[in-house]
């Protein structure tokens, strides 16, 4: 049944002789959740104002939800809706006007927009809020609002730009849960993001973008496995000779020299693995400072496919902040 | 997959297609929402005529008719105050400032990313020219109104001997007027707001633009005493039309004021409205292009 919703190859998009879009190739199935995980100004926006056709097509080819975005535009903006990553609300008008004016713009029927905006209110808890002025809400609130536009045609595809920024931890977790559902019911979901555990969570596929390049694609474990079965970090008092001995061990697949310390990348189970490496740089009279294993995290992840940290992610699990600290 | 995708092509291009849309409605109730929720827009655009009216008509008219008296008056020819003279002036003028400043609405939507909802969505873009156009029309007939009720209440002599039925079609004239200038600059605001970044930069092109079609025109003084070349200018200027139509519905056909006779044949008024129409056509194809190459992200 799951055919290919969004197919694109060889985009390339310019901004006078900046290249923002280079040449990237992608197809997202139907149904599915796909993340486009890259740090500021990796071109994620672009893309996404190419494919909703905001953006005229420069070069390449892409086709949303079975249309042709040069040639059949006004085909893909009715199969499709979009949250921005900026807040675009009119401030004086109303929740519930914001969703009526959605609604008539896609030329719903009054019945049907009238039962979709009391049942998307109530989905994104916004009951309370339907006769406040969009400029008296809180910023999730905004945000909440936004999602619930994006739904109220019951799009084919949705495309979210970043739909957790500015969200307190709760909120967007439950934003998380919302996306979810959605996505149950039978929207193809395509989100832009720069946290780790965003793609990490709510994503079937993920694809690195970086400088306007996909630089890898898969499912987080996936990618996970593609990179180590473990990841061990160790400090030790003489980390150059260390990291030589660990080197030519079995099961050892790359040595990262950190700040500190170093990565040791290992392809087998590391909790087996781990004390045999100690034993050995021990024997050589090295003392070990510091130790540390863990399954490789979607950190990890982009840190080795694009070779360096996302350029503002901030802390949210221990285990990325024990990355962060171990590739300073 | 879909129903949609499962229809042949060409059923889905009517469905879009559809010459039935209303979809400019979306837009004019919109901006009409805006128009009441924000009272000092709302408040300041329903008083300034009035004041314009009210300081500018009175004082002018004070010093305008200080000088008529010395002009004999033609026999037979009704003579009309300054104020009733310029009222219709103040009406017109009312609407090309209301009008050139309805697009910049569009400017500020597209600054603060509001427009990028509707063009993301299905919305043909002329539907979001003709919704704002209409949009401004409605402010400009209310603007009108209100003039035309506190010039009479000044003392303006608007519809001097009319029936009740002549009073009516006259209004009705006058909005006919109104509304097809009115389109035309809307349509031009509309153009130069969906090509424009800055609303300083808008500011600045209304202001170049207000002042010729202003001067050069007949809305406060006779244009007969104008040099050659100014006189062709005001022929081709839409807001001496506009003038034109209003004077005749609400004053008459034949009529002197300031010591000038008047005179408005039906060929004459014709031709004004046919330069209106024209005007405002060629306004809209302008808009047209410009909204097929907008980008707003
Ligand atoms: N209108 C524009 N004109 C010129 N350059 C632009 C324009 N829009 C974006 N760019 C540039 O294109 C690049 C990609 O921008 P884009 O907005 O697509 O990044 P992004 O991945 O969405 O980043 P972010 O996570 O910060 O939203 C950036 O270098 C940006 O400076
Ligand atoms: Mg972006």
């Amino acid at each position: 049944m799951a055919g290919e919703i969004i197919k694109v190859s060889g985009l390339v998009h310019r901004y006078g002789d900046f290249e923002a879009v280079r040449g990237i190739s992608f197809t997202v199935e139907e149904g599915e959740v796909f993340s486009f995980l890259g740090p500021n100004g990796a071109g994620k926006s672009t893309a996404i104002n190419v494919l909703t056709t905001l953006l005229r097509i420069q070069q390449g080819s892409a086709r949303v939800a079975g249309f042709d975005v040069a040639t059949e535009p006004a085909r893909v903006r009715e199969s499709i809706g979009i949250v921005f990553q900026e807040v675009t609300l009119d401030r004086d008008m109303t929740c519930r006007e914001i969703l009526e004016f959605h609604g008539c713009l896609y030329r719903m029927p009054y019945g049907e927009r009238r039962k979709r905006i009391e049942e998307l209110l109530a989905v994104v808890e916004l009951d309370a809020k339907r006769d406040t002025l969009t400029k008296h809400l809180s910023g999730g609130m905004k945000r909440r609002l936004e999602i619930a536009r994006g739904l109220m045609t019951r799009p084919k595809v949705l495309f979210l730009d970043e739909p957790t920024i500015g969200l307190d931890p709760q909120t967007r977790r439950r934003m998380w849960d919302y996306i979810k559902a959605v996505n149950e019911e039978g929207t193809t979901i395509f989100l832009t993001t720069h946290y780790m555990d965003e793609a990490d969570q709510l994503s079937d596929r993920i694809s690195i973008i970086d400088h306007g390049q996909i630089i890898a694609t898969g499912r987080g474990w996936d990618l996970k496995n593609r990179l180590a079965e473990d990841v061990i970090y160790l400090e030790t008092t003489d980390n150059g000779r260390s990291q030589e001995i660990v080197g030519a061990m079995e099961g050892v697949t790359e040595v990262k020299e950190k700040t500190n310390g170093f990565v040791v990348l290992v392809n087998q189970d590391g909790t087996h693995l781990l004390p045999r490496i100690m034993d050995e740089i021990r024997g050589q009279g090295i003392r070990i400072v510091t130790v540390n294993l863990k399954k490789p995290s979607m950190d990890d992840v982009f840190v080795h496919f694009t070779g360096r940290n996302l350029r503002d992610e901030r802390a949210e699990r221990p285990s990325a902040a024990i990355a962060r600290a171990g590739s300073r | 997959m879909s129903v949609q995708s499962a229809l042949p092509r060409q059923l889905q291009g009517q469905a879009a297609g559809d010459l039935m849309h209303f979809g400019f409605l979306t837009i004019y109730w919109r901006d009409m929402i805006r128009f009441v929720r924000f009272r000092t827009l709302l408040v300041s655009s329903l008083v300034q005529p009035a004041l314009w009216m009210a300081f500018f008509g009175i004082a002018m008219s004070a010093s305008f008719n200080r000088l008529t008296p010395d002009v004999p008056p033609i026999p037979g020819v009704p003579t009309i105050g300054y104020l009733t003279f310029m009222a219709a002036g103040v009406i017109a003028m009312t609407t090309l400032f209301t009008s050139l400043f309805g697009g910049m609405v569009l400017l500020f939507d597209k600054n603060w990313g509001l427009l990028r909802e509707v063009m993301a969505s299905p919305l043909p873009r002329d539907h979001v020219i003709f919704g704002i156009a209409l949009s401004g029309m409605t402010k400009s007939f209310i603007q009108a109104l209100i003039i035309m009720v506190f010039g009479m209440l000044l003392g303006a002599e608007f519809f001097r001997g009319y029936s009740a039925g002549e009073v009516a079609i006259s209004v009705l004239g006058i909005l006919l007027f109104v509304g097809i200038f009115s389109l035309g600059f809307l349509f031009l605001s509309a153009a130069i707001a969906i090509s424009l970044e800055s609303p300083e930069g808008m500011q600045g092109i209304m202001t170049l633009m207000t002042m010729p079609i202003f001067f050069a025109s007949n809305a406060l003084y006779p244009v007969n005493a104008f040099p050659p070349v100014l006189q062709a200018v005001s022929v081709g200027n839409p807001l001496t039309h506009l003038v034109n139509g209003i004077r005749y519905f609400a004053i008459g056909d034949r009529y002197q004021a300031i010591g000038v006779l008047y005179t408005i044949t039906p060929s004459g008024l014709l031709f004004s409205l046919s330069v209106l129409v024209l005007f405002a056509l060629a306004m809209f194809g302008l808009a047209w292009w410009r909204f097929q190459r907008a980008v707003v992200t």
